[in-house]
């Protein structure tokens, strides 16, 4: 026993080295052979084609963006609305899910059996004809210039939908900052729970302050060929969002009823003989423990749908993925522009899983104390 | 032949050309001795109808897969040893730099960059186009300065996304891009008025608009905003090879300066005319140079037939386009179309 584990142990390095070496073999020869390719073809490797003007449009960016901005502000402009759509969708496909779960728990049989087929539905077909679906569905919408008008000033099209939005003028801006400064001021000053003087103090002067100058609204109307004035929400942002959402929000729900059911008969039982209600037992029981299994699925389902987002490409979203492929398609830069693609989706995930990671061990510290 | 990938396929394809990219072994030159080994040319295209497109029985057929298969035709004397490869203008560039096809027909416009960044080279230009605006008529447009704040359906990565950014910045005009990588999706969002405008060369935008189901309620404004030559690319640094493309696409149009067509090139076989003698094989000479069988000029005539007959049957007059030959009309005949002297 004790000769067999020496024996293991000396193995092992032996075992890592030549391990490594073929690593190391490996990753040298597929080394070699790009610079030759990239040579033979006399393509130069590097960085420095992100700082030239990208020379195409983009729409539909949070961040402004021009023909005559750099490659890189047009990486940017498009990781940006990738955050945007995996923050937006973990948000509500979670919310939607933890919804579904509940439903699916539910002893009404047709509630239950519709949210059954839902999730069955969403979980059986793939992701990306989801997508072209509401993409068509929105495509279905009246043309832009026969517009419904839900409310006045918003437009629904197949231009998606545009909406009257505030400008505040100066003064706001100043009692926003002054409000901030007070609050963070009394909050040292005075450390109560409840509303102090300062605050309300400062509240009153914002209340005053937005009275005296109220935000300028910008109407859209149609001017053109367009709308204009106004925020869109764009129909490509929303098929893509409700793709990702309905479709993931399917999974989430199966996490939350299984991290449900995982939860030991005996502490619905324990709960009931405390008089609790159904409610009060689901939230201050069996909620509480269920979160601790959940979390790390998730995270996974999380990740999943960023990565999901990059199918965006399809349906004409400009997210970093169609971005990137644009740029490596009008430089030639594909390799870089892959190295870029990996390194931001590594960098998106790495952070999205160590932010659950770490709500998950704090989870688990409450559990113990 | 099953050419078609699924579209989710397609997707991850720049990828596993990236890869290739990086993992491919080094193949320098002999293109034509894999070409030769596998009995196949692979040939690299765009599913773009009348460039290339699969018909009803899965068949390519095209202006561009025509020009695949006079390669095939000069090499095996068998026009259908092409293994057509669906690209997308995204990942077409890496499809040929990775080796993933042996020559790309794809609708690629020959621009300086693509020659000096990309690492490709250029054949003959196959034909002349220029950028178009496809707007439907009830829009009242006339001319394409017109088009102030309008939504524009394109295709990313491609030539004309950039000459349309320019054509709305240099006419201080603004626009709203719509682009998606699949062309379905791009027409979906155009017939159903997302967009406001279709832009592509304008061979294309006349094909799109005889296959929209109201061709008469769309129209082709009359400006070229660029000028588009269509060549077939190959990778850098491999000479025969490019030799070898180069000249099969001037046989074509050396045929048709002869007036050798592909219903009279067997009466031609008595010709007393030295240089069609030379040129159909029947002296030969000018095969063995580039590895060809001698008669490689005559089987491409015979297979495709020459250049004027290529272009008729995909875009003039015995296509439904009816496009007129304009630019793509042989030197001789005040076009552009040349072929050096076959001697």
């Amino acid at each position: 026993m004790t000769t067999g584990r020496t024996g293991g142990a000396a193995q092992e390095p032996l075992v890592s080295a030549v391990g490594f070496l073929c690593m190391a073999a490996l990753v040298w020869w597929l080394a070699r052979n790009t610079l030759d390719n990239l040579d033979r073809q006399g393509i130069a490797l590097g960085f420095g084609f992100l700082g030239r003007p990208a020379g195409f449009a983009l729409d539909d960016t949070l961040l402004a963006f021009e023909p005559a901005h750099s490659y890189a502000r047009a990486i940017l402009a498009g990781l940006l609305n990738t955050v945007a759509v995996a923050v937006l969708g973990c948000v509500l496909a979670g919310v939607l899910g933890f919804l579904l779960g509940a439903l699916r728990l539910s002893d009404n049989p047709i509630v239950e059996a519709l949210v059954r087929a839902y999730v069955e539905l969403m979980r059986n077909t793939p992701l990306l004809l989801q997508l072209l679906f509401w993409s068509a569905v929105i495509h279905a919408l009246p043309p832009v210039r026969a517009a419904a008008e839900p409310l006045p000033g918003v437009f629904l099209s197949n231009r998606g939908l545009v909406l009257p939005y505030p400008v505040p003028g100066a003064a706001p801006l100043w009692a926003g900052g002054l409000l901030l400064v007070l609050l963070l001021a009394g909050r040292r000053v005075l450390p109560a729970r409840l509303v102090t003087p300062a605050r309300l103090l400062a509240a009153a002067g914002f209340a005053a302050a937005l009275a005296l100058a109220p935000p300028e609204w910008r109407v859209p109307r149609l001017k053109g060929f367009n709308f204009v004035g106004g925020a869109t929400v764009s129909p490509e942002f929303t098929a893509l969002l409700a793709g990702l959402v309905l479709h993931h929000a399917a999974g989430v729900s199966e996490i939350v009823r299984g991290a449900v059911l995982g939860v030991p008969a005996g502490q619905w039982e324990a709960a009931q003989a405390l008089g609790l209600t159904r409610a009060r037992t689901l939230h201050l029981v069996v909620l509480p423990q269920a979160l601790r299994a959940m979390v790390p699925l998730l995270a996974s389902t999380a990740l999943n749908l960023t990565k999901g987002s990059s199918l965006a490409v399809a349906i004409g979203f400009p997210d970093v993925v169609s971005v990137l492929g644009t740029i490596g398609s009008q430089t030639g830069q594909e390799i870089e522009v892959m190295a870029l693609l990996a390194g931001l989706f590594l960098a998106l995930n790495l952070a999205t899983s160590s932010a659950l990671n770490a709500y998950n061990a704090r989870l688990l510290r409450r559990g113990e104390r | 032949m099953p050419d078609r990938k699924p579209v989710s396929l397609r997707l991850l394809a720049p990828f596993a050309a990236a890869l290739a990219l990086i993992a491919g072994t080094a193949q320098a030159g002999p293109t034509l001795d894999a070409v030769k080994a596998r009995s196949t040319v692979k040939c690299g295209v765009l599913n773009s109808p009348g460039g290339s497109a699969p018909d009803a029985n899965g068949e390519w057929r095209g202006f561009n897969a025509d020009f695949c298969r006079a390669i095939a035709a000069a090499l095996f004397n068998d026009p259908r040893k092409v293994e057509f490869v669906a690209t997308t203008r995204q990942q077409r560039f890496t499809a040929i730099q990775s080796g993933e096809v042996d020559v790309l027909i794809a609708g690629v416009t020959q621009t300086v960059t693509r020659a000096l960044q990309l690492g490709l080279h250029f054949g003959p230009i196959v034909l002349h186009d220029g950028q178009g605006f496809l707007v439907p008529k009830a829009l009242k447009v006339a001319k394409a300065t017109e088009l102030d704040g309008a939504t524009v359906c394109t295709m990313p990565g491609t030539t004309t996304e950039l000459n349309v950014t320019d054509f709305f910045r240099l006419n201080k005009i603004s626009y709203k891009p719509v682009v998606a990588e699949e062309f379905r999706e791009v027409l979906a969002a155009f017939t159903a008025g997302r967009c406001d405008v279709l832009t592509q060369d304008a061979s294309a935008l006349a094909i799109t608009r005889s296959q929209l189901p109201k061709p008469d309620d769309y129209v082709l404004l009359p400006e070229r905003i660029s000028k588009e030559p269509i060549a077939p690319a190959v990778r850098f640094g491999d000479d025969q090879w490019q030799e070898i493309v180069n000249w099969t696409i001037w046989a074509t149009i050396q045929a048709e300066e002869f007036g050798i067509a592909r219903d009279t090139v067997d009466g031609f076989a008595g010709s007393p005319d030295p240089s069609v003698r030379r040129f159909l094989g029947i002296d030969p000479g000018i095969g063995e140079a580039i590895r060809l069988d001698p008669r490689w000029a005559y089987n491409i005539v015979k297979a495709v037939g020459n250049y004027g007959e290529i272009f008729e049957r995909n875009y003039g007059k015995d296509s439904p386009l009816k496009f007129a030959r304009g630019p793509n009309e042989l030197v001789q005949r005040g076009g552009l179309i040349v072929s050096p002297p076959f001697r």
